[in-house]
């Protein structure tokens, strides 16, 4: 009997193409963090362990500028995202479905099915046409996209908590004479924190990364540091592109593995 | 009449839930029509203007735009030339989107299935470690795949240290760069649906298809291929779509020759100052891909109703 056991866990070369696909996926992650420490500018030579490239990176103008916006623009529109779609979920959840709600969820989902450079192109043309009637050219209009993209992804995780959610606590809360505010100030919403900040938490990290829409939407001098990286791209490369990036990665890291903690505790 | 009395109140009680429902959504559809959806009506208002001289429109009806997808007027004879170099990419495009799913697939597969076989804690070590590339900024994986093979990178150095070759490979700037950098930041996104689909079954599915000898093929085709279907649909729509509208990938690692559908679009609006036509390019690609969705969202239908 022992003979013909069929293992799902042990299929054949499965594991292997398993390891080979995470060496792939990381191998050039890891070469990334490991060049920006290195002194030369060119990979074939390893002079010192340095630290010169972040330096280097912390000293530039022009990347402490780009930093400081991007944080901006990724904090304002988690924000707004986010309180956006919590209360899109609240709208579009635990209650009978009605007329229109697909509607909704189309609407919302969109950013996501929409390739970025066709939307890209779409707000160029838009805002192009706002600032030159108004003359206006601040950083409203990269909010404002960035707010519209992250709506999905904010939605998402806090959706999910929603319908998870146990209904009873709110049930006795209306009974004891709690108004709705009440209601909802003390009981809904810290039992919704935590999807409320893993939304919040993705969105900040879409915005973060955001490329195609910023690089199209941007006026001049409005770099942020995905799109001043771009640039920079084009020209010779040098390991402080690396030492930013894998400050950018950190941030990354950091965030996922508290999102995760947040979703996991409360399974 | 007591009966009447509730289902009036009840559904009052429903229309003040749907009320209440939208009223909620207001605020959120508001920005997306604002900064997502209303945009884009404006683009195939666009694509039937004509192209301004530098750059921009002018406001006559013209179909221009779209006839220059396929169409170049020849400067010489004013008469109207098949777009070669539209078609190059086009089909650079198709290919590399084709390609680029096929071989997330054939690598994602086995993937998914290792980490969906594992103990609950190691799962969940595998799962993070899937995710966090899932994650990370595109532009920094496209920058980190070009460490390894652009002319003296990480790929070429170790080849020539082993003496494979004594000349760096030229792949940076080729199409063949362009796919491997696409297979590369996509596929996570192949991974994590199929992980989903596999993880919902129950393995011991198959070991009773075994232990019934069934051949391990047949065990492969029977039953697992009709249970992570959906899974598959959705994880090859979910790296096929974007790869079609590539922007980052191809300019970094295509090195502006080896355009894809993105750049072309990108170009009209830059460079190429013709605004009309990527307006229209635009338009194209967003039907393609709306078509490749509805697809997947009636082949996924198809499954529940199935099963």
């Amino acid at each position: 009997m022992a003979e013909r056991r069929f293992s799902a866990t042990r299929l054949p070369g499965f594991a292997t193409i398993a390891m080979l696909a995470f060496l792939a996926l990381y191998i050039p992650i890891l070469t990334l963090v490991v060049y920006s420490f290195n002194s030369e500018v060119t990979m074939g030579n390893w002079g010192d362990l340095t630290l010169a490239w972040y330096g280097k990176a912390w000293a530039n103008a022009d990347v402490k500028d780009a930093t400081l916006r991007s944080l901006t623009i990724a904090g304002l529109a988690a924000v707004i995202s986010t309180t956006l779609a919590t209360m899109a979920a609240l709208g579009t959840t635990r209650r009978r479905a009605f007329k229109g709600q697909t509607f909704i969820y189309v609407m919302i989902n969109q950013p996501l099915m929409v390739p970025e450079i066709v939307t890209a192109v779409a707000l160029m043309i838009l805002f192009g046409l706002i600032k030159t009637v108004t003359g206006v050219h601040g950083l409203g209009y990269l909010v404002l996209a960035h707010s519209a993209f992250c709506i999905p992804f904010a939605y998402l995780p806090i959706r999910a908590r929603l319908e998870g959610m146990d209904l009873t606590l709110e049930t006795a809360a209306a009974d004891l004479y709690a108004s709705a505010w009440a209601t909802f100030r003390r009981v809904t919403l810290p039992i919704l924190m935590p999807g409320v900040i893993a939304g919040a938490m993705l969105a900040f990290v879409v915005s973060l990364d955001d490329v195609v829409i910023t690089e199209f939407v941007k006026s001049a001098g409005q770099d942020t540091l995905p799109t001043y990286m771009l640039g920079q791209m084009r020209r010779q490369l040098t390991p402080e592109i690396n030492a930013i990036s894998t400050g950018l990665l950190l941030v990354t890291v950091a965030m996922l593995t508290a999102f995760f903690l947040l979703t996991r505790k409360n399974d | 009449m007591a009966d009447i009395h509730m289902s009036a109140a009840e559904a009052a009680q429903i229309k003040t839930s749907a009320r209440h429902g939208w009223l909620l959504s207001l605020p959120a559809l508001v920005v997306l029509a604002a900064a997502a959806v209303g945009p884009l009506l404006i683009v195939v208002v666009y694509s039937f203007l004509e192209a301004g001289k530098h750059g921009n429109v002018v406001g006559n009806f013209s179909t221009d735009g779209w006839r220059g997808i396929l169409w170049t007027k020849d400067i010489f004879t004013d008469s109207y030339v098949l777009a070669d170099a539209h078609l190059t990419i086009f089909w650079r495009s198709i290919k590399l989107s084709f390609l680029t799913t096929m071989t997330t697939f054939v690598v994602g597969f086995p993937t998914a299935w290792f980490i969906a076989t594992r103990p609950p804690k190691a799962r969940a070590l595998w799962l993070f470690l899937i995710t966090i590339p899932f994650w990370t900024n595109l532009l920094i994986r496209t920058y980190a795949i070009n460490e390894v093979i652009r002319a003296e990178g990480l790929l070429n150095l170790a080849l020539m240290k082993v003496g494979v070759i004594s000349e760096p490979l030229k792949l940076i700037y080729t199409d063949i760069a362009v796919f491997v950098g696409m297979t590369y930041v996509y596929l996570p996104l192949m991974v994590l649906p199929l992980f989903a689909a596999i993880d919902r079954f129950d393995l011991r599915l198959l070991e009773a298809g075994y232990d019934l000898y069934a051949s391990r093929w047949q065990v492969l085709r029977r039953i697992v291929l009709p249970i992570v279907k959906p899974g598959i649909i959705a994880g090859s729509i979910l790296v096929f779509v974007p790869s079609l509208g590539a922007y980052v990938t191809p300019r970094v690692l295509g090195g502006g020759k080896q355009m894809m559908i993105g750049n072309l679009i990108e170009l009209q609006f830059l460079a190429g100052k013709n605004w009309p036509l990527g307006a229209a390019l635009s338009m194209t690609l967003l039907v393609v891909v709306t078509i490749a969705l509805l697809f997947y969202v009636r082949a996924a239908n198809g499954e529940k109703s199935h099963g």
